[in-house]
């Protein structure tokens, strides 16, 4: 249907939300289910030296109560593996129930299971584990420090691995020549992602058949079960099946492979019957993978013409108590290769150590590892626009890749296909009135530098989407590669059914592929259903995370399209009495090119390649079509973010001000839901600048594990955003599309804390550590 | 030991014998079916599982079942009517104000209350509002126009 591609069609995915017949997990009931509690650690680091169940099994309505005992005698793998290695990674072993040894707050111990949710509850609490503490380091630089406690004794000294990417003594030779240099010692907050529906598990398993149905919230089905099956639970692989139903927001949380999912999957086992498992907040918070949580000092090197002259950046990062699923992808593949942003750095060096410490596990937050390097650039870039006296917009200017150097390759391994940042900025600057607000900065200075000062923020931005070109992270170490898988069948009637490997979690992919079939066979999206999160129903599929769905699973679908279309050419040729070469497709219609009055709609051919009477003798019957979409390179969105923000140099309070955005997602399949999720991911981020910050005390345990102590955004906490767009299309995919859902996270936290720096310029502050709070902030002002 | 209650749900009557500690939340969800009310944390802070009671915006997770006794309570599942969706409902869907629809049962009963209480209310007073009930996906942009579409729809 012409001009589906770029409409703002309403979601199909509402009508059940809005209504509350959405099913997720936690809605599931099946006959006969029983419910799990999970008895876990209060420790951040202690031996276990024994564990007493008999009050719990005591209880009436007690099933039965599992420990690391029962993993071992059932004979399992028993252990939640990493899925993406470096070179010399340690992986120390991460028991499903940790047998001896405890090594965070939250770290499964035993597990009960009941009749009833509340009971299960109850019995947990009557689980008698005698713990001998031991000392503990939560701190990512602390945890390198000498004679710090040591997490792992296969990881001497707490080091995971040690990492670089770029030109150390190019580097070094750079630096020493430089006119200008700034640095910056720098934390990342570590954030945790809060999806607002907690992980939750059904697992169903059937003796008679050895088979086990889970439901599950995953943004990967697929990938849940190759671990769930190959590290944990040891069941074959087809005798599992995995099914996400509506899943209540993931920003990365769900993608993991964790412990409890696969403590469920045992019990429904040994029990044989179904158990449920929801997680309470706070243990989601302890245990769902964490974000961020970097300490890094960072350099810049200009010439006297502001031009950068290398950049260099020491990270260490924290990986938590184990490693989790992608955890050693985030802070190197998706870090360090980001490094050169939007300019053009003839020298890069970054190296990464990462870290062992007594915390939940840290691996990919909406974003991972690309806001980390995006608040290292653009922090960087605003203090070089100050060195250099020519402001955070000429600075960024004069350092841009220029549009006629694509493909850029950069220092750090990636080549960026596509880009023009110039007119973002030239946009951005226009929407928020940028002179204007200058003059008024000025005058707010010029008044004795009152009470109330504005500040103006930048942060323009580079990611790298559609996760991930298998050659290009092939050659950087993982061993992984990203694909996406579509299976597009066309039914007689003509109506369609997609079956795609990405799965969403309220991105809205049945309305937005529904739209990219309509554009492609010229059919109403009505006429298209789509299915994903079943691994019964969906070939092996990769799912949703690293802005992927669209570049890599539109694209999939795309080419199933493609050769659907190619096959209905040779039977509307055959039925037309016409070369298969002469055919044209358009607006739902094989015509004779040069003949429009000799065509067929598709349902004519549909229909014929199902009777299959009057066909061609060398094609098979049927008309579907399956790809596997492997992208040749990662996109790369990119825009210029600005923020404007009010600081009360009395309190160190910051009113936001506008918010300003103006990001290139390559061409747009629904403005509306492109719109939306930058709304979200720009939440996340000024979140994360502002409120949000988990935080372990010296004893390793959690201070900010409740929405008590957290400060997720509020809706009064924000203010409308103003977003704009232009458009470069992503030349390497048939849809031109780069990926949205995490751009607002990237940009975001480098705009607002150099609004906030910029305010406070007349006080001498060049930094704040995120997140900004009025403490930290009057501390500034007041030191 | 069980207590019974009797109360009105959804425009129907409703008898049953609770645990005194049952929370309401689960009352609704796992007694009645009514799942739409959703549990997003234990500490009242995120309103994922917010309904009516007698008009009033409440965390149902809050509450205990055996305190809605002689109450009557309206949830997500009791909104639209003879298959009209309220205006609220046709809101969040035609402003995208929803993203993975956790948080909108109760986002939506939060600004059913809000517009019971103040029937037009400006940007501010939604913001102001709303603040009982977290969304992580939207941030909440959208959730604004929705609640002022179906503001200018009930007027």
């Amino acid at each position: 249907m012409a001009g589906v591609l770029g409409t703002s069609i309403k979601r199909r995915e509402d009508p059940a939300l809005i209504t509350g017949r959405g099913k997720y997990t936690d809605d599931l009931k099946v006959e006969g289910m029983a419910h799990a509690a999970i008895v876990r650690s209060p420790y951040a680091h202690a031996r276990i030296r024994g564990i007493d169940a008999s009050a719990a099994e005591a209880l009436p309505g007690v099933l039965a109560v599992l420990t690391a005992r029962d993993v071992a005698a059932a004979g399992i793998p028993g252990v939640v593996p990493v899925g993406w290695l470096l070179p010399d990674l340690k992986q120390p072993a991460h028991p499903m129930i940790a047998a001896d040894t405890v090594r965070h707050v939250g770290d499964a111990v035993a597990v009960v299971v009941a009749e009833d949710r509340y009971v299960a509850r109850d019995a947990a609490d009557r689980v008698a584990v005698d713990y001998e503490p031991l000392d503990a380091v939560a701190d990512v630089v602390a945890a390198l420090e000498d004679g710090a406690p040591a997490v792992h004794e296969e990881a001497p000294g707490n080091v995971a691995f040690d990492w670089e990417i770029g030109d150390r003594e190019a580097v070094d030779a750079a630096f020493a020549q430089a006119a200008h240099t700034v640095e910056l010692d720098l934390r990342n907050n570590r954030l945790i992602p809060h999806a607002i529906e907690p992980r939750a598990v059904l697992a169903s398993y059937d003796s008679s058949t050895g088979e086990m149905t889970i439901h599950m919230t995953s943004q990967n089905p697929h990938v849940h079960r190759l671990l769930m099956t190959l590290a944990s639970l040891g069941m074959p692989e087809h005798k599992v099946r995995i099914v996400a139903p509506e899943v209540g927001g993931g920003f990365g949380s769900k993608i993991h492979h964790y412990a409890d999912e696969a403590i469920v999957g045992l019990c429904s086992m040994k029990l044989d019957r179904p158990v449920k498992w929801t997680a309470t907040r706070t243990e989601t918070n302890l245990t769902d993978a964490h974000g961020r949580d970097h300490s890094s000092h960072c350099e810049l090197a200009l010439d006297a013409d502001g031009r950068i002259a290398a950049l260099r950046v020491d990270t260490k990062a924290a990986m938590g108590a184990y490693l989790s699923t992608f955890a050693p992808a985030v802070p190197t593949y998706l870090y360090g290769t980001l490094m050169s942003g939007q300019y053009d750095i003839p020298a890069i060096h970054c190296h990464v150590t990462g870290v062992f410490t007594h915390t939940a596990p840290v691996d990919a937050y909406r974003g991972a590892g690309r806001p980390e390097a995006t608040y290292v650039v653009e922090r960087l870039m605003h203090l070089a626009g100050e060195a250099t006296g020519l402001g955070p917009v000429e600075v960024r200017r004069r350092n841009f890749v220029p549009p006629d150097a694509f493909p850029y390759q950069t220092q750090v391994a990636l080549a960026y296909d596509s880009g023009n940042y110039g007119p973002a900025m030239d946009r951005a600057l226009e929407m928020i009135g940028y002179d204007d607000l200058r003059s008024e900065q000025a005058s707010r200075r010029g008044n004795g530098a009152g009470r109330r000062q504005i500040g103006i923020g930048f942060s323009s931005y580079i990611e790298a989407c559609g996760l991930a070109p298998s050659a290009v992270v092939g050659s950087l170490g993982a061993q992984a590669g990203q694909w996406e898988s579509a299976d597009v069948r066309v039914h007689p009637t003509a109506s369609v059914t997609v079956y795609t490997g990405s799965s969403s979690h309220g991105q809205g992919h049945e309305t937005t592929f529904s739209q990219i079939v309509a554009d492609k066979l010229g059919i109403d999206p009505d006429a298209v259903e789509v299915i994903h999160g079943d691994t019964d129903l969906v070939q092996f599929g990769m799912g949703t995370y690293g802005s992927r769905s669209a570049a890599v699973g539109g694209s999939a679908i795309v080419r199933s399209v493609e050769k659907i279309i190619e096959k209905g050419k040779k039977i509307a040729a055959h039925l037309l009495e016409a070369s298969a070469e002469d055919l044209e497709y358009e607006d739902g219609s094989f015509r004779v090119a040069g003949s429009p009055d000799r065509a067929l709609a598709l349902g004519d051919v549909a229909l014929q390649a199902y009777l299959a009477h009057n066909y061609p003798d060398d094609l098979e019957p049927g008309l579907s079509a399956t790809s596997f979409y492997d992208p040749a390179n990662f996109t790369y969105p990119f825009g210029t973010h600005v923020c404007v923000v009010e600081v009360d140099t009395e309190t160190g309070s910051i009113e936001l001000l506008r918010y300003a955005a103006v990001d290139d997602v390559g061409n747009v399949i629904n403005p509306m839901i492109v719109d939306g999720q930058l709304h979200g991911g720009l939440a996340q981020g000024i979140g994360q600048a502002l409120w949000e910050n988990a935080v372990y005390d010296e004893s390793g345990q959690l201070v900010s594990g409740s929405l008590m102590d957290y400060a997720v955004p509020k809706i009064h906490n924000l203010i409308p955003f103003e977003l704009d767009r232009t458009t470069t299309p992503c030349p390497h995919n048939p849809l031109g599309v780069k990926g949205v859902g995490e751009a607002g996270a990237i940009a975001s936290p480098a705009a607002v804390v150099n609004a906030v720096v910029d305010a406070l310029a007349p006080f001498g502050i060049d930094h704040i550590d995120m997140p900004l709070t009025p403490e930290k902030v009057w501390r500034a002002v007041n030191s | 030991m069980t207590v019974s209650i009797q109360l009105e749900v959804n425009g129907k009557p409703v008898q049953a014998a609770v645990e005194p500690r049952r929370l309401l939340v689960h009352f609704l969800r796992e007694d009645l079916g009514l799942t739409g009310a959703n549990i997003g944390c234990e500490t009242s802070l995120c309103g994922a599982c917010t309904v009516l009671v007698d008009g009033n915006a409440v965390k149902s997770c809050t509450m205990l079942a055996a305190q809605a006794d002689g109450a009557s309570v309206t949830t997500i599942e009791g909104l639209a009517q003879n298959g009209e969706l309220h205006p609220l409902q046709e809101g969040f869907w035609e402003k995208h104000g929803l993203q993975c629809g956790y948080c909108t049962p109760g986002m939506i009963l939060s600004a059913n209350y809000l517009l019971a209480q103040n029937p037009s209310p400006n940007d501010e007073e939604i913001r102001e509002g709303l603040k009982g009930n977290i969304c992580r996906c939207t941030g909440y942009h959208n959730i604004v126009e929705a609640v002022k579409y179906a503001a200018e729809r009930m007027s």
